[in-house]
């Protein structure tokens, strides 16, 4: 019982003092699981790390689950992931209520007219590093230009993407002689 | 029932997202379309502060989704929905950690679905832009270039990208200049 708790909260301190996402996660990580509770060694870390973007779901939350089953089972998981989301839904239900009451503004309004636009760079920045580790062949290319066209100009679901993807990457892997990139 | 329906569609986001956080983005578009629980001009907020508060972005959003469409149950339901395909999966994974990194049909899968989630996070990217800088309806009717394009909108992206490149500050740098030029162009009535 001690464990579980130590697992939620070393993750909540992780989740609560990472900006940005599961990159910037990293550095805490090594801090709380390598240095302070020993929990895995540094190339455990880089395999969970790894692996947990080959993975569905958020990087943040996978690795919490590595970790936390390695140290506890499946209640170690839950509880670790637990701890990783808490401080967001805290902060985050704050901000939306606070924002919620003063969305009508003008002032605010503005405020988030002019937000979007850097979002848009923002997200602009992302899709060009993701794009230069993902889309490294004709194969790839084809892919993520029919699949950008077609979510555009039509309303099928993301869902029906991912799946083909997945197959088709399986396909053309092994078409090609399957030792991979 | 909202919560139930809520819970069942983070469900699949957590399933189907792959490659962090800001791959959920797509899905959530599609529930918004769907449902009506919040609108697309929302959602950018809630990717404005997702990246600008502490912890998983795709968790954040999740949360501000929920909260959005059912209060605090809803934040609950759609973090913890988000998040139970990873536990289930990474749990199983984790018993053959070395095999399935390995394994060459998970290298192909990946292969293929790390093109596609970029493609998909492009056409979310389309759909911001749609809300800020580029004004569809407004070209239809006049057929002017400059009704298209939000000239403040243009300008104001490129010295975010240029601070970007020069500087690389948080993401939190960014969307503050954005809010400050928002609102002085809100006073100049440019917007």
């Amino acid at each position: 019982m001690k464990e579980l708790f130590e697992l939620f909260l070393a993750f909540a301190r992780i989740g609560g003092l990472t900006f940005g996402g599961g990159y910037a996660m990293l550095p805490m990580l090594q801090r709380e699981v390598v240095e302070n509770k020993g929990w895995a060694t540094e190339e455990e870390l880089m395999d969970y790390y790894a692996v947990g973007q080959c993975v569905p779901g958020v990087i943040a939350v996978n690795t919490a689950v590595f970790v936390g089953s390695k140290v506890k089972g499946f209640a170690g998981a839950v509880a670790a992931s637990l701890g990783v989301i808490s401080p967001s839904i805290v902060i985050i239900v704050a901000i939306a209520a606070f924002i919620q009451s003063f969305s009508d503004l003008p002032v605010v309004q503005n405020a988030f007219a002019g937000i979007r636009v850097g979002v848009c760079v923002l997200i602009l920045t992302s899709v060009i590093k993701l794009f230069k580790k993902a889309v490294i062949d004709k194969f790839t290319f084809a892919l993520f230009a029919i699949v950008f066209g077609l979510s555009i100009f039509t309303d099928i679901s993301p869902i029906l993407f991912v799946l083909i993807a997945a197959v088709g990457g399986i396909l053309v892997h092994i078409l090609k002689g399957g030792d991979g990139k | 029932m909202i919560y139930i329906q809520l819970f069942l569609e983070f469900l699949k986001v957590g399933l189907f997202t792959v490659g962090g956080g800001l791959a959920s983005l797509p899905f959530l578009e599609d529930i918004a379309e769907n449902t009506g629980w919040f609108t697309t001009k929302q959602l950018a907020d809630m990717v404005a502060i997702s990246e600008s508060t502490p912890g998983p972005i795709g968790i954040n959003m999740a949360t501000y989704v929920g909260f959005t469409a059912a209060g605090i149950p809803g934040a609950l339901l759609a973090s913890i929905g988000f998040i139970i395909p990873s536990i289930i999966i990474v749990s199983i994974v984790s018993r053959f950690l070395k095999k399935f990194s390995e394994n060459k049909y998970v290298k192909g899968a990946f292969y293929g679905l790390r093109a596609v989630s970029v493609a998909l996070i492009c056409s979310a990217l389309v759909s911001v832009l749609k809300i800020s800088v580029i004004n569809i309806p407004l070209f239809k009717e006049t057929g002017a270039i400059f009704d298209l394009i939000s000239m403040p909108g243009i300008i104001l992206g490129a010295v975010c990208w240029f601070v970007l490149k020069k500087k690389n500050p948080h993401p939190v740098v960014i969307l503050g200049i954005s809010a400050a030029a928002g609102i002085v162009f809100g006073f100049l009535g440019l917007i």
